[in-house]
């Protein structure tokens, strides 16, 4: 294997429907606090969303969240956290030396459908087209918006990567360090389709709107029961250094990046292709140079639709069953739901305190397990509590349309 | 609308854009710029929201004249005046 520079997490900033820190989010999962609600949205009427209740105005003044868009506010709130947390002073020594790398799964159909709801108003007149319009929609928006507020200047973009997009930036700023393009990586994935009703529409198309009376109830990936997606804002940024950078300014490191892959289905618009996903978990293993037997937690990207539950699980036991033993397997949208470009940052930052502390927290709303979702170590309904040292890698899935899969694995930091 | 109502439309647009704090102590006579935390597309903001709230377009050669309150509310008195 090539010998590589060693990278590591030492900061994190999240917002979620059930917790705007690691702590509060950590807490709520383990307690199944879910904070899913109703929304009303134009042409689509009343749908189940998860909403985030960070205060945007904690890091950026009124004309900036008037001027900029929800996932640029979100990316702002996450990467100023990130920074704070991580104990890094942005200033003239190292705001070049800064790269941010963000996910995103779509971009602009929340800022295109205001702009066409605002000039309904005036006869579809399109001199009332606001002039924000296109710095609101180009593709780096949201890593955009963190650099003007944090006053950043090296390198910014975003990672087109569907619902894979929050493994990606994280993989992206992994590689932007090895390369030596940027000393600290501000990188993972940030989401604003709630605010968009096309996204909701296009699923309940498909069938996979999730609805339940009870909006608490509605996510349950791998229940016999489930019913679809529900859709959820939120980010997770993470700092990201070269080991050795972090170990002169003796930061606080939560977890190694030990490995990754992302791969192609190469078959389909929208059904999932367990081959592939299989394979991508399987290079992923390899490339942290460990064997499968190695996991100790498996995030499943799982997101409650009838079939794309059931081939992650048959891809899962194409790469643990021979292997003899399976990780214990966890599912992160029964407390969220489906944060989109945020999920993979989002469910991987869901674990991460089992470093430390050694629960690994179950899935949720599984009353009744699906027969063919079922497998070794799923944790359908109770939590596992191990000695901490002896959970010592982290596979987190997250796969989106257009068959893109990643899958990232990270380590109990070990010097 | 009378000059001290146009005024206070003025202001109101004004204090919605800004990023932060209010106008109401500015100098009338003095530049909008030199006393408030606005920028070109600010500007933009201000003559997009007297467009949707009045219907008055303002073409751009005349942007130099929305410059101090006083001299914005002398350009858009003859408009707003009926409204």
């Amino acid at each position: 294997m090539i010998k590589r520079d060693r990278i590591v997490i030492t900061g994190i900033g999240l917002t979620s429907p059930n917790g705007n820190d690691l702590c509060e989010f950590r807490k709520n999962i383990l307690a199944g606090e879910v904070r899913f609600q109703n929304i009303d949205l134009r042409y689509i009427g009343k749908v189940i969303a998860g909403v985030c209740s960070y205060n945007p105005l904690k890091y950026q003044n009124k004309k900036e969240v008037r001027a900029g868009t929800r996932a640029g506010s979100v990316s702002v709130y996450c990467a100023r956290e990130a920074v704070a947390d991580a104990g890094i002073s942005i200033n003239d020594s190292n705001r070049s030396r800064i790269g941010i790398y963000i996910g995103i799964t779509e971009h602009g159909n929340v800022e295109t459908e205001n702009e066409i709801a605002n000039i309904s108003n005036y006869n579809y007149d399109v001199k009332f087209w606001n002039h924000y319009h296109n710095p609101r929609t180009v593709a780096n928006n949201p890593a955009g918006e963190v650099t003007v507020n944090m006053g950043i200047t090296g390198p910014h973009y975003c990672i087109g990567g569907a619902c894979a997009a929050g493994n990606l930036g994280i993989i992206q700023g992994a590689q932007q360090l090895m390369l030596g393009e940027t000393d600290i990586a501000i990188a993972g994935g940030v989401s604003e389709s709630i605010h968009t009703f096309g996204i909701f529409a296009s699923f309940k198309s498909q069938n996979a709107l999730a609805y339940h009376e009870n909006p608490n109830k509605a996510s349950r990936p791998f229940d016999l029961d489930r019913n679809g997606i529900v859709v959820s804002e939120g980010g997770a940024l993470y700092i990201l250094e070269r080991l050795e950078d972090a170990k002169k300014r003796n930061a606080r490191i939560y977890a190694e990046i030990a490995g990754w892959s992302t791969n192609s289905d190469g078959t389909s618009y929208v059904l999932p292709n367990p081959e592939r996903q299989a394979e991508c978990m399987a290079n992923a293993i390899s490339h942290a140079g460990i064997d499968a037997k190695d996991v100790n937690i498996l995030n499943t990207h799982a997101t409650a639709t009838k079939a794309g539950d059931i081939q992650e699980c048959e891809a899962i036991r194409k790469v643990f069953a021979s292997s003899g033993k399976y990780p214990f397997i966890n599912n992160t949208k029964g407390f969220i739901g489906h944060a989109m470009g945020a999920a993979g940052a989002l469910e991987l930052a869901g674990n991460i305190p089992s470093f430390q502390d050694g629960i690994i927290h179950p899935c949720h709303n599984i009353d009744q397990l699906d027969p063919e979702c079922d497998m070794p170590g799923l944790l359908s309904k109770e939590k596992t509590v191990l000695e901490p040292q002896k959970i010592r890698f982290i596979l987190n899935n997250s796969f989106g349309m257009l068959g893109i899969n990643s899958s990232l694995i990270i380590k109990r930091f070990e010097d | 609308m009378t000059r001290d109502q146009i005024s206070q439309a003025i202001k109101d647009i004004i204090n919605e854009i800004l990023p932060e704090g209010d106008c109401s102590s500015v100098d009338p006579n003095a530049k909008l710029r030199d006393q408030l935390e606005l920028d070109s597309m600010d500007f933009l903001d201000i003559v997009m929201e007297i467009r949707k709230r009045y219907g008055i377009e303002i073409p751009e050669g005349d942007y130099p004249r929305l410059a101090t309150l006083s001299s914005c509310v002398e350009y858009l008195e003859p408009k707003m005046a009926s409204k």
